[in-house]
């Protein structure tokens, strides 16, 4: 297929990004405007949204009508779940992973920061950085998302003064880089008005930075691999065992981080037995090198015992094995973590069995105050947790590689995903949490 | 919006996967997690570009091995006659099991009743559940776009599914990462919608890169159509026009394929894959809201069905 339609849409690459907020904050209006002036909204999605509001008494299309899609969402007028997006420009393919911003959704967020390279935290420019800004900065520094954006908004409604942006924008680059947040990129715009969402502002010349949708466009969306740890969980282990392919024996997986060549050395864990890589299949097509997040089939030189649930690293940079894990965690059911809890614990392709061993603190992300021994955590708590698995898991620190770096708990009994983990230092930074030893840690 | 295609290329590494390089390879990755963790996983499988698109990732997926999966067509007995001639080719040509549960079967024994309307797509949760049950299904891939409607914006990937098949949107298991979590008790299953992420821009569009054949109704034909609500049908044995609404022939094509009696074809001169592709690009309209009468009915049309069992 060799139009140019085909081959310059198909070309583009793909950004996960995430947004917290309420609808206060102008969130909703900021999503509908990027939305809206990419035309990714139909007409008849418009004109459903239109009637709805209208049946309401509202005078203007609420285009939070569009994301709100259960019934409890709409009839109580807020986002209870993560809603996807999904828009292109010429440039590049989004989805976006919409949450809701208040505390009681912190696991809403977690959830859709976990796969997002960009998050969004939006300012109202009135009330500069406040509470909710601090919790929203937080969680995006706990999930290592690579990319902050700050979007100030309601720029419209403070005279579009570079004083009031500066400040918020000076305020919050000095609290995220405590976190040890990379990277952040603070954007001056009204999404009411438009300014510098979709097209650069005519009221803000002294701004002289890219506009919302064109940082979307252009921030990178890979990193250095050279840098990064190789990691394949195999999946699946692919046997035709049919008379064109009596001997085929390949490890299927989806490369976690990092890159596979032909011919490297590698370790399989938690055996530790080695061999080389034969060959690499690429959904049909032989390579000679692989890398994160393609979907491949590794070929073995010699025919060591590999299955479902193992990890296949380069011999030269295995990870350690442990039983012991320690790790930050932000309970997601309604059902609390206790010390004591027998659970499932799910690391890569690897289901194990585990126990909480301890709960050391509760961390509150608004002023990142330390709570020791709470005892328990409850859903949307964030605290760190002491684990003991009853096999040695290959684990990598969540800073190294999120996606062997990070895991589930599971409850046992009915299979519910309990607590999201993240293995080693809750912040990129030395610790900037305050540690209040004199609180019991029940102030919840 | 900026028109300038790409002046900044160099800002992605080369690592950096096209769109649809990253869809298939997550897509592939739910094939795979399927087979890792399931006893008895079906594809359900319609003939429409969806579930094309879905059997063409698991083919990828297991090669050079067959598919680990069977396929299940809930037929309403409106069926497209291309489209029935398509699916059998396919089964045969790629060596698959394919299971059938049937509408008519269902009506004919009298144990679901014609709706009033005619349309039978809300009559097929029945079959589909009754299947599941039978066949002790434990994983039912299914080819929903979270793009596709808005309570299917908030579908996981892997959505845990009761005894009679009912999903509750309250009750869902938050997704992290790519740990896709299908522990379930037995007689439970878990729907699996690896195209989540997908648009229906996309699968054109992978389509079109991947050579896939599709059932000619997919693109631009002569056909004898009558208006309804809005929409083109064809009349069938399921019935036809009214005396008020007057039978034509038209140049139309699919852009979904599901019950006759309520999917509507659209106005179009597209004769392939390119042309297709740029008139969905230029597209004012959902695919549902262009071609399907039972989304139309209420707000939360589509959250009842999947409530109750529906795709």
């Amino acid at each position: 297929m060799s139009t140019i339609t085909t081959e310059e849409l198909s070309a583009t690459t793909l950004l996960r990004f995430a947004t917290a907020g309420s609808v206060d904050d102008g969130k909703s209006t900021l999503v509908g405007r990027l939305l809206h002036d990419s035309k990714s909204i139909l007409t008849d999605q418009l004109e459903a949204v239109e009637r709805a509001s209208a049946g309401r008494g509202q005078e203007g299309p609420d285009l939070a009508l569009l994301t709100d899609g259960l019934r409890a969402e709409r009839e109580q007028g807020i986002t209870i779940d993560v809603a996807y997006r999904y828009f292109a420009t010429p440039r590049r393919r989004f989805i976006l992973a919409d949450t809701p911003g208040h505390v009681q959704y912190t696991r809403n967020m977690v959830t859709g920061a976990s796969t997002a390279e960009l998050t969004v935290i939006l300012v109202d420019a009135r009330n500069g950085v406040v509470e909710q800004t601090r919790r929203h900065a937080a969680i995006a520094a706990l999930l290592r998302v690579p990319h902050v954006v700050l979007a100030v908004n309601k720029m419209d409604l403070v005279k579009y003064e570079e004083t009031v942006f500066a400040a918020i924008a000076e305020e919050f680059t000095a609290y995220a880089s405590e976190l040890g947040v990379p990277e952040v990129t603070a954007i001056p715009i009204s999404a009411l008005a438009g300014d510098n969402v979709v097209d650069p502002s005519a009221n803000m010349d002294w701004y002289g930075g890219p506009t919302f949708l064109e940082h979307l466009e252009t921030v990178p969306v890979s990193h250095d691999l050279a840098h990064c740890h190789a990691r394949l969980p195999v999946q699946y282990v692919i046997r035709p065992q049919t008379a064109e392919h009596p001997d085929y024996r390949g490890y299927a997986g989806q490369i976690a981080a990092g890159t596979f060549r032909v011919g490297e050395q590698v370790t399989v864990l938690p055996s530790g037995r080695s061999t080389k890589i034969a060959g690499i299949d690429l959904l049909g097509t032989p390579v000679d090198v692989a890398w994160t997040t393609q979907s491949v089939t590794v070929l073995l030189e010699d025919d060591i015992d590999v299955s479902r649930g193992d990890l296949i690293v380069p011999s030269k940079d295995a990870p350690p094995t442990t039983q012991d894990v320690e790790a930050t965690v932000c309970h997601v059911a309604d059902a609390p973590l206790t010390v004591g809890h027998r659970v499932l614990l799910r690391h890569g392709t690897r289901t194990v069995k585990a126990i909480v061993k301890d709960i050391p603190s509760r961390l509150t992300l608004d002023d990142l105050s330390l709570h020791p021994h709470p005892g328990q955590l409850v859903a949307n708590d964030i605290g760190r947790v002491k684990i003991r698995a009853a096999e040695p898991l290959p684990v990598d620190s969540y800073a190294d590689s999120r996606r062997t770096g990070s895991f589930i708990l599971i409850d046992p009994s009915d299979g519910t995903t309990l607590t999201a983990g993240m293995v080693g230092e809750s912040f990129a930074s030395p610790e900037p949490v305050k540690d209040l030893s004199d609180d019991d840690g029940w102030d919840f | 919006m900026t028109t300038v295609a790409r002046t900044e290329e160099g800002t992605d590494s080369p690592y950096a996967l096209s769109h649809l390089d990253s869809l298939e390879s997550e897509a592939v990755h739910i094939f795979r997690e399927v087979a890792g963790e399931f006893e008895n996983p079906v594809i359900l499988f319609s003939g429409g570009k969806d579930s094309i698109v879905m059997l063409h990732l698991a083919l990828k997926a297991f090669a050079p091995a067959p598919v680990p999966f069977s396929l299940l067509h809930v037929d309403t007995g409106h069926n497209f006659p291309e489209v029935l001639e398509y699916r059998d080719r396919t089964v045969a040509r790629h060596g698959l099991r394919l299971h059938v549960a049937s509408v008519q079967d269902y009506i004919d024994r009298g144990l679901l009743k014609e709706r009033p309307d005619g349309t039978r797509n809300p009559l097929q949760t029945l079959p589909l559940t009754e299947k599941i049950q039978s066949e002790r299904f434990d994983a039912v891939f299914g080819g929903g776009r979270r793009d596709e409607e808005k309570a299917r914006a908030k579908e996981r990937v892997f959505s845990l599914r009761d005894e009679f098949s009912q999903w509750d949107p309250r009750r869902q298991r938050p997704e992290l990462w790519n740990l896709y979590n299908g522990r379930h008790a037995p007689g439970e299953h878990v729907r699996v919608f690896p195209l989540s992420n997908w648009t229906e821009l996309d699968v054109w569009q992978y389509i079109a890169r991947e050579g896939i054949e599709l059932p000619e109704i997919y693109f631009a034909h002569e056909r004898e159509v009558f208006q309804r609500a809005g929409m083109w049908l064809t009349p069938g044995e399921w019935g036809g026009a009214k005396e008020s609404e007057t039978v034509q022939k038209r140049l139309v094509r699919y852009r979904t394929v599901g019950d006759m009696s309520c999917t509507g074809a659209v106005d179009s001169d597209a004769l392939t894959l390119e042309q297709v592709i740029a008139e969905i690009a230029a597209s004012r309209l959902t695919e549902r809201g262009a071609t399907r009468a039972d989304d139309k009915m209420s707000e939360a049309a589509m959250e009842d069905r999947k409530r109750e069992g529906y795709f």
